[in-house]
């Protein structure tokens, strides 16, 4: 029998409606959940404030030009504090909720959880440090922390996965709720990924590019996909207050992605010197992925049916629906640019910088967005205004898809400039307004996580009530 | 174990197996077997000193808007042949990059052999190319009132040079020059490039076709301009005046404004370095352009410079650049 997150939880609690009770049911979970947040915004802010300087720096390359504050080690930073800082101690934190609260009991350990955040925050710091003193390993991306602060991530990532196994052990239900499905296995693969990324010894000239390939499309599919998905399994049927359409689809979706997945790699690498069947391989899996993203989102999709005005009124549904919207889009659009033809022209443009943050913008951070705005009022009974939330909402929206059309126009005009044979510079050139309209995109984004961190603070530090709680009225359909 | 966390494991324990079988077919055995690729022909480690020039060239993150690696489709062209295998096996860390927001360097010390040119281009950019947009590395420079003993001022043009003093390459600048100008795609024995191809072709689009008779020329004036802006107005820039003390002007040039074309083809077919022009000596290098333009390219280029800034000397053709060629000097 399919268990719902709601039999688990709110089942038992009991408490759709306000989530002072949850709060008050386990204060330790709490504040853990608490610490998590406030640690992923400021990593949001300052990783994000830099990838503003990087943009306004296209336009201005003398800007800020020295040592310390030149694009090429700014630039590893963004990306790494935005990946490491931002969006995993975002999804780490929520999964250690999500993980507690749906296998109804309390988290096995919580010190080893505050151990976690330490070392999550450690690395992350030592790798700004390390990045801007110029200690950059080759800039191999995603990779570049020298690795015993790659080591560091991955000690954290071995105590929070010990911590959250043994919740699960002490589940009160038998079946494992579809959420740590997800969450488990982003945790595991991740640990594998770390060791083949940190060990040397097979990695050498070529060799080392068939790893990078490997790497880099891995880090975002089998730790960041897996761990926002499994929130979506949790958080958009908490908020519709409904079971997930379909818990089938669900574990269909979990083992397709575990096939098609790690083998796409290749395709950052089309047309290199790397073995043609590896190139290969990884097009047909970024084609076969069409199987795990349209089965994963026509169920979240699905879940939502029938309540599509709810979007407008709840908005943690809204930043939830524009999460899945994010991941339908921006992994098809992943699938088309990995097709020879194709990537004959996006590869290497601004338009790989657009499918980037399509992703790890409109899919991710939103779903890091919309988990916390769901579940962290219920653990805190804390409530962030309305209007708040919808300035938030509105402003990044907006701004990514500035952002990303942008990038997409400028990214096909530059491609298109080389197919053309003119000199390189004229695509320099035509680059210049795409890179402004970039630059006004990301204006809107970073003023939107400044008023996030209000909300966060509202959520966390100000007054109990203010708001209506984020869980939305069960409809007389809900089965039980 | 009992039943619960039996099922956990088996759960678990499938995804993280099935994952470990995944990884070793699609990454790590492709590594190791990569990672024993051959030096390919003509590949050779690099110095002490390049090997510390790439050290700088990852610490601030060249990588980031430059990519290494020549893909076989006909844009990479313009980069040099397409890169083969044998070509990274000294390459650890790898720099082959994702981005192309500026040029690919594979062949960059082929294209621009000057180390006066790249000392010039770290230190400002637009000194040398107006539309640049990449950042400078003034921080790899010192500005000294007096010349060390030894060290050599890099002649950066005074609207972009400090107002006194001068201009020198600290250590990190001069190991990244070294290794910036080892970058040279090594010759593949039998390998001929597609049609003695026209690697840094002009678009037929841009050429407006026909041959236009700019001022009694007969040329494709449109392609002349463009070839010349993709090889050669780094160094003699657009407006043809060159860089003062580094590239001569080619702006009222004896060798270009001449009625006999053959110093000027022969300098942009075979290179030149350490000539005295208008009375000033440049120790810098004029790469050559056999291998890499055609005939037809090469009187095109020569034609735009003997008609522009006020040049006006006789036209060439495509025979005088293949008879010259073929004359081997
Ligand atoms: C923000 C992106 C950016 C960064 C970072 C960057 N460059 Fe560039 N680079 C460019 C652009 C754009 C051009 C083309 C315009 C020009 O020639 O300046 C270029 C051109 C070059 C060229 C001339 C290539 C040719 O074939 O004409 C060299 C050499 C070069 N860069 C070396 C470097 C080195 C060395 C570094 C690191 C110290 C570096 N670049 C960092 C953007 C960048
Ligand atoms: C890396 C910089 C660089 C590039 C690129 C370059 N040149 Fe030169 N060129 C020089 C230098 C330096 C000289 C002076 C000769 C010497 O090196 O002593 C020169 C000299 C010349 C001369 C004058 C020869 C004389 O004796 O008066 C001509 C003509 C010329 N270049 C044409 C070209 C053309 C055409 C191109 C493009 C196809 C080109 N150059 C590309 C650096 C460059
Ligand atoms: C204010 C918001 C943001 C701005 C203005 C911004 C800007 C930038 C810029 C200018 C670059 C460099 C692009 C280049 O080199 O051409 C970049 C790269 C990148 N950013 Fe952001 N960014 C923002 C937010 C984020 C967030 C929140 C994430 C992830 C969660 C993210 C992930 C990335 C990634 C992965 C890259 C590397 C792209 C690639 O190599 O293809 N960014 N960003
Ligand atoms: C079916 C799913 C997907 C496919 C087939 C796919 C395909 C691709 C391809 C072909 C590239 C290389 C582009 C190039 O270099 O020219 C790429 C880059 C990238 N993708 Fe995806 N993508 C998918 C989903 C995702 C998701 C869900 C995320 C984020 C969670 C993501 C994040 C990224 C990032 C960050 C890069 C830039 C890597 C870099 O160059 O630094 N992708 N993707």
């Amino acid at each position: 029998m399919a268990v719902t997150a709601q039999d688990i939880d709110i089942g038992r609690t009991g408490s759709a409606g306000s989530g002072g009770e949850a709060a008050n049911e386990d204060p330790a979970l709490a504040a853990l959940f608490k610490a998590y947040v406030v640690c992923a915004t400021v990593w949001l802010l300052f990783g994000t404030a830099v990838g503003l300087l990087l943009a306004f720096k296209f336009g201005a390359p003398d800007f800020w030009a020295a040592k310390y504050l030149t694009f090429g080690r700014l630039r590893p930073i963004h990306t790494n504090d935005v990946f490491y800082g931002f969006a995993s101690l975002g999804l780490v934190g929520t999964a250690l909720y999500v993980t507690a609260r749906s296998c109804g009991t309390r988290l096995y350990s919580t010190r080893l959880a505050w151990i976690g955040l330490w070392l999550f925050n450690i690395a992350a710091l030592a790798g700004t440090i390390a990045l801007d003193l110029g200690y950059n390993w080759g800039d191999l991306e995603y990779r570049e922390w020298p690795w015993p602060i790659r080591l560091v991530f991955f000690i954290a990532l071995l105590v929070t996965v010990w911590n959250l196994l043994a919740t699960i052990a002490r589940r009160s239900s038998h079946d494992i709720y579809l959420s740590n499905w997800y969450i488990i296995g982003g945790f595991l693969w991740t640990c594998v990924i770390c060791l083949v990324a940190i060990l040397p010894w097979y990695q050498k000239g070529l060799g080392q590019v068939a790893i990078s390939g490997y790497f880099m499309h891995n880090a975002v599919g089998m730790w960041f996909t897996p761990l926002a998905l499994g929130l979506f399994y949790y958080a958009i049927p908490k908020v519709l207050n409904r079971p997930i359409y379909s818990y089938a689809l669900g574990v269909l979706a979990f083992w397709t992605n575990l096939i098609f997945y790690p083998m796409l790699g290749g395709h950052h690498f089309l047309f290199s010197p790397l073995p043609w069947w590896l190139q290969t391989t990884a097009i047909i899996c970024s084609v076969g992925m069409l199987i795990p993203v349209l089965g994963g989102s026509a169920n979240y999709l699905l879940t939502m049916r029938g309540r599509y005005h709810g979007r407008i009124e709840s908005y943690p549904l809204a930043f939830l629906f524009i999460g899945v919207l994010g991941y339908l889009i921006g992994s098809t659009q992943g699938t088309v640019e990995a097709l020879r033809s194709l990537q004959a022209m996006w590869h290497f443009t601004s338009f790989t910088v657009g499918h980037s943050h399509l992703t790890m913008y409109g899919f991710v951070t939103f779903a890091v967005w919309g988990g916390i705005y769901a579940l962290l009022p219920l653990a805190t009974g804390k409530n962030p205004g309305r209007l708040g939330v919808a300035m938030h909402f509105w402003l990044a929206l907006v701004g990514v898809t500035i952002y990303v059309v942008a990038l997409s126009i400028g990214g096909s005009i530059q491609g298109l400039d080389w197919i053309r044979g003119l000199p390189f510079i004229q695509s320099v050139m035509d680059m210049k307004p795409y890179y402004l309209w970039r630059g006004v995109g990301g204006i809107l984004m970073f003023l939107s996580h400044i008023v996030f961190a209000w909300n966060v603070w509202r959520m966390t530090a100000g007054q109990p009530g203010n708001a209506p709680s984020p869980i939305m009225e069960p409809e007389g359909e809900v089965a039980a | 174990m009992n039943n619960m966390t039996r099922k956990m494991w088996a759960i678990f324990g499938g995804a993280l197996a099935l994952y470990v079988v995944i990884v070793l077919l699609i990454a790590v055995i492709p590594a190791i077997v990569e990672s024993r690729i051959p030096p390919g022909p003509g590949v050779v480690p690099l110095t002490p000193l390049q090997e510390e020039g790439r050290q700088v060239f990852a610490s601030n993150g060249c990588d980031y808007c430059h990519t290494q690696q020549v893909r076989p489709i006909p844009a990479d062209k313009v980069f040099g042949r397409p890169s083969a295998p044998g070509d990274f096996a000294y390459q650890t860390p790898e720099l082959l990059g994702s981005e192309r927001t500026g040029p690919d360097l594979t062949n960059v010390g082929q294209a621009k052999p000057s180390d006066v040119w790249q000392y010039i281009h770290l230190y400002d950019p637009r000194a040398v190319v107006p539309e640049s947009i990449m950042p400078n590395f003034k921080f790899l420079f010192r500005v000294v009132d007096q010349l060390p003993a030894g060290e050599t001022a890099v002649p950066v043009p005074a609207a972009f040079a400090p107002k006194t003093g001068h201009v020198i390459p600290t250590q990190k600048a001069k190991a990244l020059v070294a290794y910036l100008l080892s970058l040279k795609q090594a010759t593949i024995p039998g390998y001929v490039p597609p049609a003695a191809a026209t690697p840094a072709a002009a678009p037929a689009a841009a050429a407006g076709a026909a041959p236009a008779a700019a001022g009694g020329y007969a040329y494709d004036a449109g392609k002349g301009k463009s070839l010349f802006e993709a090889n050669c107005s780094a160094c003699h820039q657009s407006t043809g005046e060159g860089v003062p003390g580094a590239f001569p002007p080619l702006k009222g040039n004896a060798a270009v404004d001449n009625a006999d074309p053959t110093l000027h083809l022969h300098t942009i077919l075979h290179g030149a370095s350490g000539v005295t022009i208008g009375g000033v000596k440049y120790t810098s290098v004029m790469p050559p352009f056999a291998g890499t333009l055609s005939d037809d390219d090469i009187a095109n280029i020569a034609n735009y410079e003997r008609s522009s800034w006020g040049n006006h000397a006789k036209p060439v053709t495509a025979d005088d650049v293949k008879a010259l060629r073929a004359s081997g000097k």
